[in-house]
């Protein structure tokens, strides 16, 4: 069955986890932006109006 | 083996793509300028908006502007293999498909005209999907290859940021942030002419219906100077029109008459002139010209609103 698989260089198995890691940090990133910018849009209001 | 074997292999498993050249895909040197002339129309735009939603727009802008790239390169990657410039990039060189950079574009079009208008304003928004569609449709699929105005018309593409930038604090256009965008509009003729005439063999061999190709040294030399003694005085505008001081008026008057004399030296060049010294000095020029009238009308803004302002 090996031999009817694909076979990556080294090198390109080095880019291709590289690849996948800034994948993975711009996801990362966005999440972050994602909650800092809901954060941001809900204002102060978020804790003020919250109910006790 | 057969030959079909080795293409799917090559085909799926090709793929020797580093995070590097999908970066190159989103012409980061282009996107500094982008970044640069959205922050300042920001920044010169009244009010304010919070730091984050500020943030967040000028990373849709660089994105969106990425994303422009990465589709130019990808409509243009028969001529970019033609030309030396630009036959190292990422999809002549092999290392990134069509279809990937396509798809690539495709997304961050998509992604960042969406967060722009959702995070920050509707305006903001449609007036970067419509610059990405100036830059990708009007200017590489359409003007680029037909008209050597291709980059009088499509340099509107490269002077929307700054309106963008506004936009995202004003939710609106006015006119100081039109003769933001005059100034680059204004600034992209001469600056990509000077380019084309000591870069024209590239241009012909590509079939790119530039102006020295088309119309010839000595029409490409008139038209420039023509051009620069226009935006020489767009680039006093915003000290004419009240909202840049005196001494941004007079710096951007000798910024603009140094230009000027630079395109009357091209003007002057001989058609047997093998160097093109006075086109490669104007072209570097251009490049400074534009980036320290910003910078000025950037770093006035800063110092008003710390309050130094006299």
């Amino acid at each position: 069955m090996a031999e009817d698989g694909i076979r990556l260089t080294e090198v390109q198995k080095r880019r291709r986890r590289a690849r996948s890691i800034a994948i993975g940090l711009a996801l990362g990133a966005l999440v972050v932006l994602f909650y800092v910018v809901t954060i941001v849009k809900m204002g102060p209001g978020v804790i003020a109006n919250r109910p006790l | 083996m057969s030959d079909i074997h080795l293409d799917r292999v090559d085909a799926e498993a090709g793929n020797l793509a580093s995070p590097s050249d999908y970066i190159a895909l989103l012409k980061p040197r282009v996107m500094s300028l982008v970044v640069f002339t959205a922050l300042v129309g920001m920044m010169m735009a009244p009010g304010g908006i919070h730091p984050v939603l500020g943030f967040t727009a000028l990373l849709c802008i660089a994105v969106g502007a990425g994303a422009s790239g990465a589709l130019n390169m990808w409509y243009d990657a028969d001529i970019d293999a033609i030309m030396k410039r630009t036959s190292g990039r990422p999809i002549p060189s092999g290392r990134v498909t069509k279809g990937e950079a396509l798809a690539f574009g495709l997304t961050l079009a998509a992604f960042s005209v969406t967060l722009l208008a959702l995070f920050v304003n509707l305006v903001a928004g449609l007036l970067l999907a419509f610059t990405i569609f100036f830059y990708v449709v009007i200017y590489s699929m359409w003007l680029k290859r037909w008209t050597p105005q291709n980059i009088v018309i499509g340099g509107a593409a490269g002077a929307f940021p700054p309106v963008v930038g506004w936009a995202s604090v004003t939710g609106s256009v006015s006119f100081e942030s039109i003769v933001l965008f005059l100034m680059i509009f204004m600034w992209t003729p001469p600056h990509f002419w000077a380019l084309a005439m000591f870069k024209s063999d590239d241009y012909r061999r590509a079939g790119i219906p530039m102006l020295p190709v088309v119309s010839g040294l000595a029409e490409t030399r008139r038209q420039i100077l023509l051009y620069s003694l226009i935006l020489a005085p767009i680039g006093v505008l915003p000290t004419i029109l009240g909202f840049a001081s005196f001494a941004y008026g007079v710096a951007a008057s000798v910024l603009g008459l140094a230009f000027v004399i630079l395109a009357i030296r091209v003007y002057r060049m001989k058609d047997s002139d093998q160097a093109m010294l006075p086109a490669k000095r104007l072209f570097a020029f251009s490049i400074l010209y534009l980036f320290l009238l910003f910078a000025m009308l950037l770093v006035e803004r800063c110092i008003s609103l710390i309050g130094w302002a006299v």
